[in-house]
């Protein structure tokens, strides 16, 4: 479980999070959404220490993680697995030596143990026998399975997926998606997932948070935006009138 | 302006303290160093043979031309292009035109890794980005950059050889004579001290220019310019601090 309390964050005189409180738990897809600017980013970012907040703090379990010092950082981010929008495949290795990169630098394992881990974590995404391909030489969605397998390969306890599904058509959106979910439940971690994507959020949404203006604007389940949201995420997530249309259907077959 | 550069020259003093950090993979640091000694040394090898080989052979001619019609004995010459290229010529002008090629190659390397987010990715997975990409090029450039200054100033004294006798500037004797005139060791070691400063301004100033890069194409392109336009500047001053504290 991961836990941000008070969360200030100020660029300047801009002021980007306000007060934010929130816990992300174990085993389910935590989801952060809200509109570009919302302040998703840099909560994520905040997150995983990539970005220092003004005030407040982040707990990692029980551990504060900016009471931290550098070499306890360094050894808590191998608890962690993150998916780049990007992907950030590095493009002078090749998909195998991407994902054995956190294994090369970090543990003791043979080579053949190695070996093994790197194409378990391709099977688990999907991706046998493409070992030696470079990232410039597969799609944009198989980049994102890679990102996912190199963000696993360490056995990750927290896993952070920032926009997973942009420049994806929606059918391999749904496929990184529910690979996501899958990981998230076979494995028993803390998944926070940042996206501007209304399917995830219906699809995956098992614990969701609307950011608006920086502000904490609303918390729950994607079940629970039918029942219980405000105009809020019910505007934010059935923003087209296609959209908008749907949800009048789906509310008045369930009255009627 | 000066607070600027107070700002960035302890900003890349942290950053150079933090390259020496650990923790590092002997294996995985090794085959980074194999890389960047191949990209710096031999990816160098030809502009500075080719430079080298018109700088001497310029010296040569331009003293012959010079020194024609005075009382100053030809074999001088073989002496003077020795001496010029081995404590100036060869360590500054070949570190020079390293801190264009393989400065600016450092600055859009690390920079393009920074804005693709390659250096947060590996900052997520525990890496000490700072040392896993400034130190494997800092050892392959103090390695290697010396041994091209060497070759450098070779290439020039046969340059300037080729240039001159063949020419009939003056004759091969003389110019062997000059060559072995004077000789004091002493000046190979300031060559060597020289090359070694600059292949470290080389690698660290575009390095640091490149870490901390911010926003898109256009900064990463002043980035690069400033790698170098940097690089040349502490070269050049650095260049003089030895002069004076060597020959003194």
């Amino acid at each position: 479980m991961i836990r941000v309390e008070k969360i200030y964050k100020n660029f300047g005189d801009l002021e980007v999070l306000k007060d934010v409180s929130v816990h992300f738990e174990r085993g389910i897809t935590n989801l952060i959404i809200g509109r570009s600017g919302a302040g998703k980013t840099v909560l994520l970012k905040i997150l995983i220490g990539l970005i220092t907040p003004s005030s407040g703090e982040v707990y990692y379990e029980d551990t504060n993680f900016y009471s931290l010092d550098k070499k306890q950082v360094r050894k808590l981010r191998m608890e962690v697995g993150m998916l780049f929008q990007s992907s950030a495949l590095f493009d002078s290795l090749t998909i195998d030596e991407n994902i054995r990169f956190p294994l090369d630098m970090f543990t003791k394992l043979t080579t053949k143990e190695k070996t093994d881990r790197v194409n378990y974590c391709l099977e688990r995404v999907n991706l046998e026998g493409v070992n030696k391909k470079y990232p410039a030489e597969v799609s944009g969605g198989m980049q994102k399975r890679v990102g996912i397998a190199r963000a696993i390969v360490m056995k990750p306890k927290y896993l952070f997926c920032d926009e997973p599904n942009s420049g994806l058509d929606p059918k391999t959106s749904i496929t990184v998606d529910k690979l996501i979910q899958e990981i998230t439940q076979e494995n028993n971690i803390t998944t926070i997932v940042n996206t501007h994507d209304m399917n995830s959020v219906m699809e995956i949404g098992e614990k969701i948070i609307l950011l608006q203006d920086g502000i904490l604007a609303w918390e729950g389940s994607k079940s629970d935006v039918l029942v219980r949201g405000n105009d809020m995420i019910q505007n934010f997530i059935f923003a087209s009138p296609f959209l908008q249309r749907l949800k009048d259907k789906a509310l008045k077959n369930e009255n009627d | 302006m000066i607070e600027r550069f107070i700002y960035d020259f302890g900003r890349y003093i942290l950053l150079l303290g933090q390259s020496f950090g650990g923790p590092r993979k002997t294996k995985t640091y090794f085959k980074e160093i194999v890389r960047h000694m191949h990209d710096i040394g031999i990816g160098s090898l030809v502009i500075v043979a080719l430079i080298s080989l018109f700088i001497g052979a310029v010296t040569a001619v331009q003293f012959a031309y010079q020194l024609g019609g005075t009382l100053i004995p030809r074999y001088y010459i073989g002496y003077i292009v020795r001496d010029m290229t081995i404590i100036e010529l060869a360590p500054t002008i070949t570190c020079l035109v390293l801190a264009g090629k393989v400065g600016s190659n450092i600055a859009s390397e690390i920079g393009g890794m920074r804005q693709k987010e390659h250096i947060d990715a590996m900052e997520i997975m525990g890496v000490n980005t700072a040392s896993y990409l400034i130190l494997p090029r800092m050892i392959a450039g103090l390695t290697m950059i010396p041994l091209l200054v060497f070759m450098a100033a070779s290439i020039s004294i046969a340059g300037a050889y080729l240039a001159s006798v063949p020419m009939g500037f003056f004759s091969g004797d003389e110019f062997v004579k000059g060559l072995g005139m004077f000789y004091d060791p002493y000046n190979v070691f300031m060559m060597f001290v020289k090359s070694v400063v600059f292949a470290f301004i080389v690698i660290t100033i575009p390095a640091y220019q490149g870490y901390f890069v911010k926003g898109g194409s256009i900064e990463l392109g002043n980035a690069s310019t400033a790698a170098v336009v940097f690089s040349n500047i502490f070269i050049l001053l650095s260049d003089y601090i030895i002069a004076l504290i060597l020959t003194s």
